[in-house]
């Protein structure tokens, strides 16, 4: 069975580039998510209150996420430069699920964060906030979906 | 050969100004032969962000705890780690990073189980060196291997285990350096760490509370000695001569203080209890205080 089969192909390939490299230069693609993590869109700039806190990570950092008419999903976040480690989890997540269906980013399974083979080079404990965020995104996604339907 | 101590008047007034080293004193020295600069932070990608030019990164939870059990590397792994950092027994090692040090004092406190003789902290950390608008670099170095000795760890004269602590209390002083919410109870874990938090909150009962923060001067660097023995030493009553032993949750805001104690104001014996509160908050039928009062010491 191919590796990481239940996971959306987007996230699947992310996991398959981290795999396919050495430790030392997966800290350095983690690090170019966290530079290509997008800023807040300007309406969110203004309106931190909007944003949700994720305490799970040691760093803060605040997200959104958005669920169209049709169901599709935005992800906004916003953590400081100085947090690189948590806007790379962001940048991830970001990269992996920004746009995609609500039933896809649901059903991404809980434990994510462990299937990207940055548990030796990062530590299991920093990757918490990785999963943090996940569930957080999942629980607004649903609530959101549920508002839509209703 | 030793590199030269650090003339800062500032430093002078502490016990031991050979411990620690200004930005401007890195930025001179960093080249030097028998001097490594090594940055230790909380967030493990800030160091590939850049980093003071000639440094190299030691990472706590990747570098310096055994990967399986809760504990430090051993003599092999230390020696083995220092080799690949191109340090040497007789290097001067430099210790700077994030969050005012903390980091940074946990990783000179490990330094300091394997007796490595000569080991500093910049003052003021990673924030100190970027606020002067210091040169950064990227690009890591590759030092050649050293010939580090495997010498043994010592437990005994800087680390306390839970057994100790208990046995302590009521006998020598402890400083909790935690937060105020965590010192009371209020809270398990600190602000923002949840996952590392415990079943039990309070305090190890007859525990001063001292956050670790009042050591430091609002831009991270450390507070003047004259100060410093007014926290330590004139409101807590603490003196020179007795054993103390600090902690916090898991061991590195406890290692600012335990640097504090022992290095700025001269304590001889200062032990740091690294299993902390995510030990002893989590252990069965240890005694617990709970409140703003340190509590009494209860007959065992």
């Amino acid at each position: 069975m191919l590796e990481n089969a239940d996971l959306p192909e987007s996230l699947r390939e992310i996991a398959e580039d981290f795999a396919s490299m050495p430790k030392p230069e997966r800290l350095q693609l983690l690090l170019e998510f966290s530079k290509g993590l997008p800023a807040l869109p300007e309406r969110l700039q203004d309106h931190p209150e909007l944003l949700e806190p994720v305490p799970e990570c040691q760093s803060p950092i605040f997200l959104l996420t958005e669920v169209d008419d049709d169901g599709t999903v935005h992800l906004h976040f916003s953590a400081p430069p100085e947090a690189p480690t948590t806007r790379g989890f962001a940048g991830i997540l970001h990269e992996g699920l920004d746009g995609a269906p609500a039933e896809t980013v649901l059903a991404v399974p809980a434990d994510l964060a462990l299937r990207l083979s940055l548990s030796e080079a990062v530590s299991p404990l920093r990757l918490n906030g990785m999963s943090g965020m996940l569930a957080r995104i999942q629980r607004q996604v649903s609530e959101k979906s549920a508002a839509l339907a209703g | 050969m030793t590199a030269p101590t650090d003339q800062h008047p500032k430093f002078a007034q502490y016990a031991h100004p050979e411990r620690l080293v200004s930005t401007q004193w890195v930025a001179e020295h960093a080249g030097d032969e028998d001097v490594v600069v090594v940055e230790s932070d909380e967030d493990v990608l800030l160091y590939e962000t850049g980093h003071v030019p000639g440094a190299v990164k030691i990472d706590w939870h990747t570098e310096l705890n055994d990967p399986v059990t809760r504990d430090y590397v051993d003599g092999e792994g230390f020696a083995r780690l220092m080799s690949a950092k191109g340090i040497s027994r007789d290097t001067t090692v430099v210790v700077y990073g994030d969050k005012s040090n903390w980091w940074a004092a946990y990783a000179l406190w490990v330094f300091e189980l394997f007796g490595h003789e000569d080991v500093r902290l910049m003052d003021g950390g990673r924030a100190q060196w970027l606020a002067e608008g210091r040169e950064t670099v990227t690009e890591a170095p590759a030092p050649a291997a050293t010939e580090y000795p495997v010498v043994e760890r010592d437990d005994a004269s800087i680390r306390a285990f839970l057994p100790e602590v208990r046995d302590s209390i009521g006998r020598l002083p402890l400083i909790d350096v935690r937060s105020p919410d965590e010192y009371t109870g209020r809270r398990t874990h600190m602000p923002d760490y949840p996952e590392e938090g415990a079943m039990r909150g309070g305090h190890i009962p007859t525990a001063h509370s001292v956050p670790w923060a009042r050591a430091a001067a609002e831009d991270g660097t450390f507070k003047e000695a004259e100060e410093l023995r007014g926290i330590y030493q004139e409101e807590l009553g603490l003196e020179p001569g007795q054993d103390v032993i600090a902690y916090c949750r898991i061991g590195e805001r406890s290692s600012h203080t335990w640097f504090v104690l022992k290095y700025l104001l001269g304590f001889g014996s200062v032990r740091n209890y690294d299993g902390s509160w995510t030990e002893w908050g989590n252990a069965v039928r240890v005694p617990i205080a709970r409140g703003e009062e340190p509590g009494e010491a209860v007959a065992a």
